[in-house]
């Protein structure tokens, strides 16, 4: 183990200096394959993104044990794009046109992936995306490891309708303000429509980023939910902002029984910060959670625990995996098995061997990447958290379901369901 | 979930199902599929008091039911019990596997133990079960002849009128005219929200035959609506006052050092962060050094984080800002690259990640005050600590030498210095006690927002406002200030939204540092610059 981080210490200082010297190659850098890493590691998003930068450590040290990819070692670029989404593009260009490398794996919100979008179109570079996120995009340079609406946020609120989820009739459609909230939403509200619930009857409210005042929101949707019908709460906040929102609701006394609130974007990582006996019965809606029980999933949580261990994580001993790690570790696996049946790290012939690509997750399924629409087809589950920060799987999918990055809901989609 | 309790109602008043736990019922919570267990649990609440029945119903509410080996358990402990006869099982079988209900089911079996309880002889069991039916049911018709009883027989002052709610809910449905006249007639006096639900079908001559009825219920709608709309201003008003407290906490350490001194300390966030910090570490030494003592960790910090935070205040006011004094534009860059040293220093000691800062027991939950009006306390105990800060600061400077001192080297530093004042150790002092109070400022803050390196930067331009809003030089200006935009942001953000209200603030007072660039209360007499 001491030798391979010694290695990887020296791969990365050689190639630095490489890098400063303005060598173009060295002997060292051609026996490696750069792999980018694009996370936040400081700011808001820092609470959600840093744990996927070392799932991504991990699972490039996991390939390399093994012999790494077409005889080569892996060799992570780690850049800190720092919550700040005009910095994602500069650093997503840093990472193609000067470190060269052959992927990237990285981005959390939407609007930062929107943001390196057009780097990536324009190097021609590869993104693996690993977050669920609202859909209507499908890039020919991005994968999308993450759910599309219809894996996460339509079955979840399918759930919250049912007689098993207390048939809510009322929503609040509540989320930070940027594209991936605005867009479910949307998307979610003409469902909704669809299912005959009337405009009276949905709420959106939105808050800035880093918002930590939670008190008028938390009043209105008790008042909301106090004239009558059985009232729901669909919550797409993002970052840190949710522990101040989870506080103030355990505070405020809303039960989940009463008023159940469906998070999106709130997983094991996001709880570790907050004293979930409060919150004991709101739910979530992902794609894996920690607690599912298979050997995959056991091997998976024990080599992150391991990996905490070592690389010395702050409180290492209480480290949990989620879905966007999840997410991570499959997106890396598969890649490098795209790149094992290119024979090549070239962007075109990767994105062609990525086709059909399967691999055993810790979700217990084996995921498929789609044939033609940059997708994984993913399992549905929806878990209640419980008082350690865990979820207690309460509803699942029996299988996979194919993604539709295109949702039916949204008008002038009708033509792209085929992708 | 009415047709569960017309089941239960039906099977408490015509007789006990006495074979409760058959095997049926054990292998429909065994089961993996939803339906299953609903009924499961639907068989055991019919079957009223029986004990085996409750003992299994109170273990699943614990959480404490499990499959083990094919067969259905209750774990007690280290023991593993029988669910049907409650002996413990030997040898206990090995790794019992809990089996999860969702909320609904909870619900249910939380109704059902409560029914049950309300007969009890215990009036404190029957006071939680009277009021966990009250928070939890809607009208629940099918347990009126329950209520009806339990009504009979209850002698309590505090139980009854519960009951007389939950029997008047019930009865809204009943045939019998008076009756339901009566029922609405109880409900007139509720404050809640759910019984106006209740009531609103009422209005409507489909659902209400009788006019005498439609109208009684109209007047109980209005009585309810006046008094929600009372709690709903009381509750605006507090969260207006609450983030003007928070406002005040972080404005008013620079109301001394930008209003008073007149330095333009762009770090002032920064030292708000130093505070919030001071918290954190001394909950990380409490958890490690004094677990027992764990929930008093905050008054430990309090004084710790005033005197880092002026001593940080101090030595910045040493090193940099007593070589800029009169130079508001170098101080304000001097100040601003501080900040970003600071910011730098707290990623190096702790990390960029946010850290846990948790609201102590005594500081969780809240206060409820009416139906819809809950007062958490972390935000009750933070209002209350602004006001012993605000009551600290006044007595400083107007009842103490140093404060006189303070006073006196900002109004006229020469005429200060002649009469023997030591002014520079006194911008020292001045500078540091500012600092210190934005530290107590932070411990507030940690109780309630994100503990980060950048976690000042967030507060800056808010306490700027402040001060600027109130005007310079004056404590109470900080103050009338704080509450104003407190209350006002929350009213903004109630009718536009948080996104929109931000905005809102914004343009409100760029205009009215336009109109009256002194502020709202501009310093009188012979203040010299």
């Amino acid at each position: 183990m001491q030798n391979r981080r010694t290695f990887l210490k020296a791969a990365v200082l050689s190639a630095s200096i490489a890098a400063i010297g303005g060598l173009s190659s060295s002997a060292w850098a051609a026996d490696t394959i750069k792999v980018g890493v694009l996370h936040s590691l400081s700011g808001t998003m820092a609470i959600s993104e840093t744990a996927l930068k070392e799932t991504a450590l991990m699972t490039i040290e996991e390939i390399n044990a093994k012999g790494g990819v077409l005889g080569k070692k892996l060799e992570p670029v780690v850049v800190d794009p720092a919550s700040d989404w005009p910095k994602f593009a500069e650093k997503a260009r840093q990472l193609l046109s000067q470190d060269k490398v052959a992927v990237t794996f990285g981005c959390w919100t939407s609007v930062s992936r929107k943001s390196v979008l057009p780097v990536y179109k324009e190097l021609n570079g590869l993104l693996f995306y690993p977050v669920q996120y609202e859909g209507e995009e499908l890039e020919k340079n991005v994968f999308y490891t993450g759910a599309a609406p219809n894996q996460q946020a339509i079955p979840a609120v399918e759930y919250l309708m049912s007689k098993e989820g207390g048939s809510a009739k009322r929503f609040v459609l509540l989320g930070t303000d940027y594209v991936y909230p605005r867009t479910t939403n949307k998307i979610l509200r003409a469902f909704l429509k669809s299912k005959g619930v009337a405009e009276a009857d949905i709420i959106e409210e939105y808050t800035p980023f880093g918002h930590s005042d939670y008190q008028t929101i938390i009043a209105k949707i008790k008042k909301f939910a106090g004239e009558g019908k059985k009232t729901a709460v669909i919550s797409t906040i993002n970052g840190d902002s949710n522990v101040p929102f989870y506080k103030e609701l355990g505070n405020a006394g809303l039960k989940a029984k009463d008023v159940p609130v469906v998070a999106f974007s709130v997983g094991e990582e996001e709880l570790r910060g907050v004293d979930a006996k409060p919150l004991v019965g709101h739910l979530a809606a992902w794609n894996y959670f920690m607690s599912v029980k298979n050997p995959e999933n056991d091997k998976f949580i024990k080599m992150y625990r391991d990996w905490a261990k070592k690389a010395k994580l702050p409180k290492a001993d209480t480290v949990v995996t989620n879905d966007p790690m999840e997410a991570t570790y499959v997106g890396i696996h598969m890649w490098a098995q795209a790149v094992e049946k290119a024979k090549s790290t070239d962007t075109d012939k990767v994105i062609a061997a990525m086709a059909g690509q399967t691999f055993k997750a810790p979700s217990g399924f084996t995921l498929k990447m789609d044939e033609t629409n940059h997708h994984l087809h993913k399992p549905v589950f929806i878990g209640e958290i419980k008082a350690d920060g865990q979820f207690n799987t309460v509803w699942k999918t029996k299988g996979p379901v194919r993604a539709q990055p295109w949702s039916p809901f949204i008008p002038g989609n009708e033509g792209k369901q085929k992708l | 979930m009415k047709r569960l309790l017309l089941l239960i109602s039906l099977l408490l008043c015509v007789g006990r199902a006495s074979a409760a736990l058959e095997p049926v019922v054990l292998q429909g919570l065994a089961s993996d599929d939803f339906d299953g267990k609903q009924a499961a649990v639907a068989a055991l609440s019919a079957a009223g008091d029986d004990a085996d029945a409750q003992r299994l119903l109170k273990a699943l509410s614990e959480d404490a039911v499990a499959v083990a080996g094919g067969r259905l358990v209750i774990v007690a402990g280290e023991q593993v019990l029988d669910p049907a006869s409650g002996a413990p099982i030997k040898p206990a079988p090995a790794s019992p596997e809990s089996i999860s209900l969702n909320n609904s089911l909870r619900q249910q079996v939380d109704g059902a133990l409560a029914a049950a309880r309300l007969l009890s002889a215990d009036r404190a069991e029957r006071l939680t079960a009277a009021r966990a039916l009250l928070a939890d049911m809607g009208e629940g018709a099918a347990l009126l002849p329950l209520f009806d009883k339990a009504l009979a027989r209850e002698q309590d002052g505090e139980i009854k009128p519960i009951l007389v709610q939950l029997a008047a809910q019930a009865a809204l449905g009943s045939p019998d005219v008076a009756r339901r006249l009566q029922a609405v007639r109880d409900l007139a006096g509720s404050g809640s929200p759910a019984v106006k639900a209740l009531l609103l079908p009422l209005l409507d001559p489909a659902n209400e035959p009788e006019e005498k009825l439609r109208l009684e219920a109209g007047t109980a709608i209005k009585a309810i609506d006046a008094r929600l709309a009372w709690s709903d201003t009381a509750g605006q008003i507090f969260t207006g006052i609450s983030l003007g407290s928070i406002l005040l906490l972080a404005a008013l350490g620079l109301a001394i050092t930008y209003g008073v001194m007149g330095v333009i300390n762009m770090a002032h966030g920064e030292l708000l962060m130093v505070g919030a910090y001071s918290a954190y570490t001394m909950q990380a030494l409490f958890r490690a050094k004094f677990p027992e003592f764990v929930d008093y960790y905050l008054l430990a910090a309090v004084p710790v984080a005033f005197f880092v935070a002026a001593a940080v205040g101090m030595l910045m006011e040493r090193t940099v800002i007593r070589h800029l004094y009169g130079r508001p534009l170098e101080t304000l860059l001097a100040t601003w690259g501080l900040s970003l040293v600071l910011i730098q220093a707290a990623r190096l000691l702790f990390g960029a990640q946010n850290v846990e800062v948790a609201n102590p027991v005594w500081m969780s939950g809240g206060v409820q005050l009416a139906e819809n009006l809950s007062l958490p306390w972390n935000r009750l105990i933070i209002v209350a600590f602004s006001g012993f800060v605000l009551l600290l600061v006044w007595l400083m400077m107007n009842k103490t030498r140093l404060g006189m001192f303070v006073r006196a080297v900002t109004q006229n530093r020469p005429m200060a210095g002649c009469v023997g004042v030591p002014t520079a150790r006194i911008d020292t002092l001045a500078f540091g006690i500012g600092s210190g109070i934005a530290g107590l400022g932070g411990v507030a803050l940690s109780q309630i927002a994100n503990v980060g390196p950048d976690m000042g930067q967030g507060y800056i331009v808010d306490s700027f406002m402040v001060v600027v809003l109130g005007g310079v030089g004056q404590l109470a200006g900080a103050v009338w200030a704080a509450l104003g935009l407190g209350v006002v942001t929350k009213f903004l953000e109630g009718w536009a939204g948080a996104v929109i209200a931000k905005i809102l603030v914004l343009v409100f007072i760029i205009i009215f540092i336009q109109k009256r660039p002194q502020g709202l209360f501009a310093l009188k007499g012979r203040f010299v610059d």
